[in-house]
């Protein structure tokens, strides 16, 4: 898994399948990292991703309670449109935000 | 007779087995010329019934999952079963948000999503002795308008 962190903002690329397979390694990493650089940004990237279960839905939601507690907010950017459908159905989409891009 | 085929598969109920599990039935229902949303419906459905037979049905432990699919004209069913522990209460398991694990971050959407991507979900649960889910789609609903049309 790649991460990126910027001051307090971590970003986290998500592999082309999250199942709970890889969902379990993503979140223990993850949570050190969140852990460590006082993380009260998370931003998914979704741009590889065309698979989510929702194993993924675990994933966002737990890192939700944790920066939630300090305020924090949880970000989704790139999802195609079947990632979006996920989400929607979830009801995820109510505790974070999806970054809509511009269409070309 | 009608148009069927079957398949069978069994594998143990290792995490790294859930890709394996989804592209199999996927790759099966390939012959239903399917949508790219509809294949994308039952590997979603797929994924979720093998992930809840290996964390709930057999706590992680390792034993056998067994998948069989069938197609009957243009119904595909797809039935996911273990020999774990079993479900207490079904009508329970199966209400969305509900979850035995949330300190683990499990979303308890799995059945809601089963049943969302599926036209039809049964669940046969006996504590003690396993669970099999048996789920319906039937693919290509809304294409005969075009496809028996000929020039």
């Amino acid at each position: 898994m790649k991460y990126q962190v910027q001051e307090n903002c971590l970003t986290i690329y998500l592999p082309r399948e999250v199942d709970h397979h890889n969902a379990e390694e993503m979140k223990r990493e993850a949570d050190a990292v969140i852990d460590r650089n006082h993380i009260k940004y998370v931003i998914f990237d979704f741009e590889k991703t065309d698979f989510m279960d929702s194993s993924g839905i675990g994933v966002i939601m737990g890192r939700y309670k944790t920066v939630s507690l300090i305020g924090g907010e949880v970000w989704a950017v790139h999802a195609n449109e079947r990632i979006r459908k996920i989400m929607t159905l979830s009801g995820v989409t109510k505790i974070m935000q999806i970054y809509e891009e511009e269409r070309i | 007779m009608k148009n069927t085929n079957e398949m069978e598969i069994r594998f143990d109920s290792r995490s790294e087995n859930e890709g394996f599990a989804r592209v199999a039935v996927a790759s099966f229902m390939t012959q239903l010329n399917p949508t790219v949303e509809e294949v994308a419906d039952v590997k979603t459905a797929v994924s979720e019934a093998v992930t809840n037979a290996i964390i709930h049905g057999y706590e992680n432990k390792v034993h056998k999952i067994c998948i069989r699919c069938r197609i009957s004209e243009n119904v595909l069913t797809v039935e996911v079963s273990d020999s774990g522990k079993g479900i207490e209460d079904v009508q329970q398991a199966m209400q969305p948000m509900f979850t035995t694990m949330p300190e683990q971050d499990r979303s308890g959407m799995g059945f809601a999503f089963m049943e969302a991507f599926m036209d039809s979900v049964e669940v046969e649960s006996e504590p003690g002795k396993g669970t099999r889910v048996k789920m319906k789609k039937t693919v290509g609903k809304g294409r005969e308008l075009w496809t028996t049309q000929s020039l």
